[in-house]
């Protein structure tokens, strides 16, 4: 890796998504958009006693998906284009490393979930009044996390796809399965065995119970950090897996 | 090391089909050197496995006295892909500042690249808009901005007018005067003229690495064109003029 040709990179992706201004405005605005339909679906439910509220509860988790879902697509397609344009042969026949592409990728899109994150989480503490017993700071620092593990995911995905189709339909494969065993529709010790087992390899899970323990807890728990651990780690193995789909010779 | 590409009996298999079959040649330094072929012939082919990035079945590929491919030789070889390989939604300059940051090079190599390739004007455009004349001359600042000892260039000159085209291969000779290897595809007759030497290709087999002048002895025409044409009818493959 080189910092030099790493940091080129992370310019040349930030710079290609600056010239897609609306691609920029649908990243900061959406996620607004369905907090704000979200706040006014809940508004009237009755919170239990001690309870979080159910907006609490879903819009928490939701600062999460948002990074998750639309880095997972950003990425799958930005890379789909890398291969299909010719520019990744063209790449791998210069002195750039496959860690610089990859990482830089990783810090660029990361960067991008970041400030969408930090935007959401904005807007739903200050105008929706969100309450959590934790800092705003570390759920941005889990979804900023979402959104690297969900860049890790779309470079490995892309190395599958030929085609924009294809890549469209790895977002049902990949994300959708998370979001419905992460323990927000159903929580995780009511489901059946298999589903948990099936819940606890996946990595989405981890980053909706580091929010949960953010939301229930005024300082950082162990298992917050434990969970936090996991996405990353996981965020490392899909990027070292993608490097391996990546071969600078091709028939 | 005399010979900037030495390649020795390479064959290539792509899907089920033998794509090279047995192709010997050698490029020497500081020339501007053609690889002429019709469409499909391997020209392609054969410069993927020069850069490195071709699978090959048999045979070796030596580039600057090393293995092609190797993590050494990605400082020294410049590659325009055939289909222009640059960054659609960058402007000419970001596309040019991008590769030139790849190989160690700053704003003004960059921008140098630019200018040599008739884009200055177009230097803030997005890539995406150009013309495809305009945009496969910006994928060639791109591949030159980094000062490569050798330059493998995949039909540079497809689409450009006339007047472009004399530019481009005057600035391919400037580069070859100051010892750069230029190895230059182009499907179309009469840019053989051009080159130093042709490597002329069919079917996957080399039929000629000569000079102009000897490929046209040996064919006992003038025109390359009735050349090529009569070297093939010869069926002979095979070198036309080790002696010269
Ligand atoms: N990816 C590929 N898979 C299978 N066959 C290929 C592939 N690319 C090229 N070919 C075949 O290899 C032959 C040579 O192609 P190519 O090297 O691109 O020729 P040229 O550049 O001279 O037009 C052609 O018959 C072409 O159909
Ligand atoms: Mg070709």
């Amino acid at each position: 890796m080189n910092v030099r040709i790493l940091f080129a990179t992370v310019g040349r992706i930030l710079r290609q998504l600056r010239h897609d201004r609306r691609t920029v405005a649908l990243l900061v605005i959406v996620p607004s958009a369905l907090l704000t339909l979200v706040y006014y679906m809940y508004v009237d439910q009755p919170a239990g006693p001690g309870a979080p509220s159910a907006f609490d509860r879903i819009a928490l988790v939701m600062l999460g998906f948002f990074p998750f879902i639309i880095m997972f697509l950003v990425t799958s397609i930005a890379m789909l284009r890398e291969r299909t344009t010719g520019t990744l042969e063209r790449l791998l026949t210069t002195p750039l490393g496959k860690a610089d592409l990859l990482f830089g990728y990783g810090i660029a899109f990361g960067l991008a979930g970041a400030v969408q994150a930090t935007i959401a989480s904005a807007v739903a503490y200050w105008v929706f009044d969100l309450h959590t017993a934790g800092s705003i700071g570390l759920v941005i620092m889990i979804a900023a996390l979402n959104a690297v593990l969900a860049v890790a995911l779309g470079l490995l995905c892309s190395a599958f796809a030929r085609t924009e189709f294809q890549a469209v339909q790895f977002m049902p494969v990949v994300v959708a399965p998370q979001l419905l065993l992460c323990g927000l529709f159903v929580p995780r010790d009511q489901m059946s065995g298999w589903l948990q087992a099936i819940s606890d390899v996946l990595p989405l899970t981890y980053a909706v119970e580091a929010l949960q323990e953010v939301g229930a807890h005024a300082e950082p728990t162990a298992t917050m950090w434990r969970d936090v651990v996991v996405v990353a780690a996981a965020a490392v193995l899909a990027l070292v897996l993608a490097a391996a789909t990546l071969r600078r010779r091709s028939s | 090391m005399d010979d900037a590409i030495a390649v020795r009996s390479l064959v290539v298999n792509r899907g089920r089909r033998r794509v090279l079959d047995g192709i010997d040649a050698v490029v020497p330094r500081g020339s501007v050197t053609g690889l002429l072929g019709p469409s499909g012939s391997g020209k392609t082919t054969l410069m993927r496995a020069i850069v490195g990035v071709q699978v090959i079945a048999a045979g070796t590929v030596t580039v600057l006295g090393q293995p092609a491919g190797a993590a050494a030789l990605r400082h020294r070889v410049g590659y325009l892909t055939q289909a222009p390989s640059v960054y659609a939604d960058l402007t000419v300059r970001e596309n040019a500042r991008y590769f030139a940051a790849l190989h160690g090079r700053g704003h003004v190599e960059a921008d140098r690249a630019v200018t040599d390739v008739g884009l200055a004007s177009a230097a803030r455009q997005l890539v995406g808009n150009l013309s495809g004349g305009q945009r496969s001359r910006a994928s060639l600042a791109c591949a030159l901005v980094g000062e490569p000892e050798l330059v493998v260039l995949d039909e540079p000159t497809v689409g450009q007018d006339p007047v472009l085209r004399a530019d481009l291969w005057a600035r391919f000779h400037e580069l070859a005067a100051t010892g750069k290897t230029l190895l230059v595809s182009s499907h179309v007759m009469d840019e053989a003229a051009r080159c130093d030497r042709l490597l002329l290709i069919r079917d996957g087999r080399l039929i000629a690495d000569d000079t102009p002048d000897a490929v046209r002895a040996a064919a006992g025409v003038e025109d390359l064109d009735e050349a090529f044409l009569r070297l093939i009818k010869a069926g002979e493959p095979g070198r036309t003029g080790e002696a010269s």
